[in-house]
């Protein structure tokens, strides 16, 4: 594979992922002499980047809300419902509306995010371990093995995130898998991880093989270092940066991707309370009640627009090439 | 600053008529977010057909901004010429029409840069570039510019011209590709070519090809060359005249063999122990002292006062004269010689 | 060059065959019951169990079973679906569908996603460049599910521009969807043109363009967008191969029949020849436009010559 494709299939990989960012770019190349420098000045120009504040307050929030729904839903039970309300409109009391069937929305809305921040998490965990670890082996390794682990990356690369998650999250309730049969945040998680690592790896390889073969590592492996330890102590650090702002990116598409397929019909199901569901439930009515799409999709795309925001922010602090 | 610089230095016999180009008082500033930048302050000098001058100073010496004025290239903003006045065939490129600037740009003067490699457009043959000026400026069809495009590349010696016409920048070695910029910079018959570095990215002895390529076609031509270099050696051997620059200001002028032979000002000077010299048995190398300059914050009165080993400050100074406060104008202190030292005449020793 | 796209074109097959396998793999082969699982929730007779087990090879090992789906699929037979139907069928009448929303993306994007970022990257710190920042921001953080319905109500409903959903007036009903389903691509076409032309309007060969004292025009079109286009070209050309793959989303919200909304469809009823059918046509089109852009880089980047 030449540069190049190489490059090119990074790009694709962002916006596959639902992001567009420049970590196709040639990565921070950074000794570890100069780390503590490229941190400090990341820091300076992050505090001045107004994005990063808009989108770590959003960021704030949302994990606020996820804590504590039942502070912002002002104490209302998402659960309480009277038909008599259906597809109520919003009103001072009751700053979203009712659902259809009657239910306080703002409530709903607002205890949607847990499963929201829960998925998220633990899918971008799964990511991480499966990207780095693979990554590492085929960058540091080379030869036969980062053949095989880059062509089973192509392969999986090959398949969209969405259409492999839904036939995996259609079959797994029927198989005998742990946590994939479970129909819940679990699964969706395992699932979209699963469809979703390539790019981790992709990063980490390039990282550790523009790393490998400097001269400090030279001299690490001269003094006799194990090969754990110069993965450890004198590659991975380098790939820290790159892999931050697409982790900080990449929390944002998966809340999204879950959306999606709990929208599809794969993902939680009822009684679950998901922002996926809720906007299910109100395109039926898109004409009579709009508020039921809007409010869930509002607070959806500010939710991922926390994340991509702050990953912006990130890039630009961590890469000197954009700095003037 | 010096502005009675139309006083030409030495040299200039050997050229013939007055001047071709003629630069008076060049300021440049680039606005950056550190605060303002005076890479150019008060450049004066002439250029005559058949003359060979070199602009000698280290990087940051504001020899190449200086260069990019006169040909137009400025990225403006950040550059922003203040003052000046570049006279070219009797008018003044500072005031005429960018359309009309732009039309000196190749016939003129003209220009080559230190990168040949990153100089020259990847992605369109050689052919096609050095052609592109005699589409451009005389409207030639693109068939006539590539016939007229494989002549220039015979006659800066590409050996297979005709073969080689569509091959791409990468594919040629760096001293060819230097020749293919050289190629393009006269291919209009230019009357002032300027070489910026044209060297320095090159193996030595590709280098001494290139001159003679360069000096052989000034020959030809009669155009007037401006090398822009820090190279003493390729200054010695090539130019007739030389200015030395230092922080954005010309220190010193005159003919090479005066400049060389016995430096007027402590800069030059510095810059003459710095180099090893062959003749010099026993001679230790000397580098200047100090930093360059910050541009940003140019040192009060002379501007090379924190390095010069003869300074005069406190009660040494004359009244008038005092390194650190007085800024020191460039004049003349012997015929055909021009320093901007307060203490030249000691410098040289007269 | 010819030997290196037949080179290409040799390691496409492993990961073409890989990622069938894979979905193919998850179809049949997941612990629990296939006949079970291939027929969904309807009763199913214990004669048409032991068709069905016969027919897929159920009892042979699950390489076996993937053999012989690749024989047939080699002789154009992709098998049928529960109703007798044939595979191919479906995608001959959903393929059209499909292709017309992708050409429609594709040229919103490749249009709008240039312009925008041209006029953003020639002047940088303009107001339209920090337009062209946050609305891309913004556009990329935007679900597709989310903006599809935005766009329904505003666009569709409000003003009442555009059918909401459905083929019936023809490539007008396209118009919205293909927007819809080109806006990440738009908004990353719009970045990756601003910053490919401000860094090559710092180049030196630009630079020297200026000093050969070429017009204006030539200099930004001959010696800037010719070559911050390169990245921006290719990554279109890419791009197809992934919306004709990625329009799930997009064609379930709109009631577009293309192969998106089919491969939905089956994933729900379980129709596993369908679903494995179509995947691995939508896997084909994905490696094959790579390929081309590949080919299409040596061909715009003389530098790159594939040996």
């Amino acid at each position: 594979m030449t540069d190049q494709q190489q490059q090119l299939d990074l790009r694709k990989d962002e916006v596959e992922a639902g992001t567009t960012t420049g970590l196709a770019s040639p990565s921070v190349d950074v000794t570890d002499s100069r780390q503590n420098s490229l941190w400090s000045d990341a820091w300076r120009s992050l505090k001045r980047n107004p994005l990063f504040w808009l989108g770590a307050t959003f960021g704030i929030v949302f994990l606020l809300i996820a804590i504590a729904p039942q502070v912002f839903a002002r104490g209302v039970d998402p659960r309480a419902c009277d038909l008599a309300n259906s597809k109520a409109t919003p009103s001072a009391d009751h700053w979203f509306g009712y659902d259809v069937q009657g239910c306080d929305y703002l409530a709903n809305v607002v205890y949607g995010a847990r499963n929201s921040l829960i998925i998220g998490i633990f899918a971008v965990l799964v990511v991480l371990l499966l990207g780095v670890v693979v990554g590492a082996i085929a960058g540091f390794y080379g030869g036969f093995t980062d053949g095989l682990l880059s062509r089973i990356a192509d392969i999986f690369y090959a398949l969209p995130l969405i259409l492999g998650a839904l036939v995996l999250l259609r079959v797994g309730p029927e198989t005998s898998i742990p946590i994939l049969n479970s129909r819940g945040p679990g699964a969706v998680a395992l699932a979209l991880a699963l469809f979703g690592w390539m790019t981790a790896m992709r990063l980490v390889r390039s990282q550790v093989i523009a790393v490998k073969s400097s001269d400090y590592v030279a001299a690490a492996r001269a003094m006799g270092a194990s090969d754990i330890r110069i993965l450890v102590r004198h590659i991975l650090p380098n790939a820290v940066a790159p892999v931050l702002v697409y982790t900080t990116i990449t929390i944002g598409v998966l809340i999204a991707a879950e959306a999606t397929l709990t929208y599809l019909g794969v993902g939680l199901q009822r009684p679950a309370i998901s922002w996926g569901l809720q906007i299910e439930a109100g395109q039926d009515s898109i004409r009579s009640a709009p508020h039921l799409v809007l409010f869930p999709s509002l607070i959806l795309t500010m939710t991922v627009m926390a994340f991509v925001m702050m990953g912006d922010a990130l890039r630009d602090a961590l890469d000197p090439r954009q700095r003037s | 600053m010096s502005t009675a610089s139309t006083s030409a230095p030495a040299g200039q016999a050997r050229a013939g008529s007055g001047p071709v180009l003629e630069v008076d008082d060049l300021r440049v500033q680039f606005r950056t977010d550190s605060g303002l930048v005076n890479a150019v302050n008060g450049v004066s000098y002439t250029v005559s057909a058949g003359e060979t001058l070199a602009i000698l100073g280290e990087s940051g010496s504001g020899k190449s901004v200086s260069a990019q004025a006169i040909m137009g290239i400025l990225d403006m903003p950040p550059a922003e010429i203040t003052s000046g006045r570049i006279m070219f065939e009797g008018r003044d490129l500072l005031t005429v029409s960018p359309e009309e600037q732009r039309k000196v740009r190749g016939p003129g003067i003209s220009m080559i840069f230190q990168d040949a490699l990153s100089s020259l457009n990847p992605v369109y043959s050689v052919g096609y570039q050095i052609g592109e000026m005699f589409r451009a400026h005389r409207g030639m069809s693109r068939k006539d510019a590539k016939k007229q495009a494989v002549e220039l590349m015979d006659r800066v010696r590409i050996p297979a011209a005709a073969q080689r016409v569509n091959d791409y920048p990468h594919q040629f070695s760096g001293g060819m590709r230097q020749r293919v910029m050289i190629a393009m910079a006269i291919a209009l018959d230019p009357r002032i070519l300027i070489a910026d570095e044209p060297t320095t990215a090159l193996d030595v002895t590709v280098q001494a090809q290139v001159m003679d390529l360069l000096k052989d076609l000034q020959r030809d031509t009669g155009m007037g060359l401006v090398l822009i270099t820090h190279d003493l050696g390729v200054v010695n051997e090539v130019a007739d005249n030389v200015a030395v620059m230092y922080a954005g200001r010309i220190v010193e002028r005159g003919t090479v063999d005066d400049v060389f032979g016995n430096p007027a000002h402590p800069y030059t000077e510095g810059l003459m122990s710095s180099i090893p010299q062959v003749e010099a048995k026993g001679g230790r190398l000397q580098p200047i002292g100090g930093q360059p300059p910050n541009l940003a914050n140019i040192p009060s009165g002379c501007p090379f006062h924190p390095r010069c080993p003869k300074r005069r400050t406190g009660a040494d100074a004359l009244p008038g004269r005092h390194c650190a406060e007085d800024v020191p104008p460039l004049r003349l202190v012997v015929p055909g010689r021009e320093a901007a030292c307060h203490y030249s005449e000691e410098v040289l020793g007269v | 060059m010819g030997r290196y796209v037949a080179r290409r074109l040799l390691l496409t097959i492993p990961v073409l065959l890989g990622a069938s396998f894979l979905i193919f793999a998850m179809v049949y082969a997941l612990p629990g019951n296939p006949i079970r699982a291939l027929a969904g929730d309807r009763p199913v007779s214990p004669a048409v169990v032991e068709v069905l087990t016969e027919r897929f090879h159920l009892n042979d090992p699950l390489w076996v079973q993937y053999w012989e789906y690749l024989k047939n699929l080699f002789s154009g037979d992709l098998g049928t679906d529960f109703r007798g139907r044939p595979v191919i069928d479906t995608i001959e009448r959903t393929l059209p569908v499909t292709i017309k929303l992708t050409a429609v993306a594709i040229v919103f994007e490749a249009i709008i996603g240039i312009i925008a970022g041209v006029l953003a990257g020639i002047r940088r710190n303009s107001f339209f460049d920090n337009l062209v920042l946050v609305s891309t921001t913004v556009i990329v953080s935007i679900p597709i599910l989310v903006l599809a319905f935005i766009a329904q109500l505003a666009l569709g409903l409000k003003l009442g521009w555009f059918p909401i959903a459905g083929t019936r007036e023809g490539l007008y009903s396209y118009i919205l969807p293909g927007l819809v389903l080109a806006s990440g691509s738009l908004a990353y076409v719009a970045r990756l043109t601003r910053t490919s032309i401000a860094e090559n309007m710092r180049a030196d060969y630009v630079r020297t363009a200026r000093a050969k004292g070429l017009p204006n025009r030539t200099v930004i079109v001959r010696h800037t967008l010719r070559n911050s286009l390169i990245p921006v070209v290719t990554f279109i050309g890419a791009d197809i191969g992934s919306l004709l793959g990625g329009a799930i989303v997009t064609e379930t919200v709109f009631n577009l029949p293309g192969i998106g909304r089919e491969v939905f469809d089956s994933v729900r009823s379980q129709e596993g020849a369908v679903v494995v059918g179509i995947v691995t046509l939508m896997v084909f089109f994905f490696i094959f436009f790579n390929l081309v852009v590949d080919v299409l880089y040596a061909v715009l980047d003389p530098r790159i010559r594939y040996d």
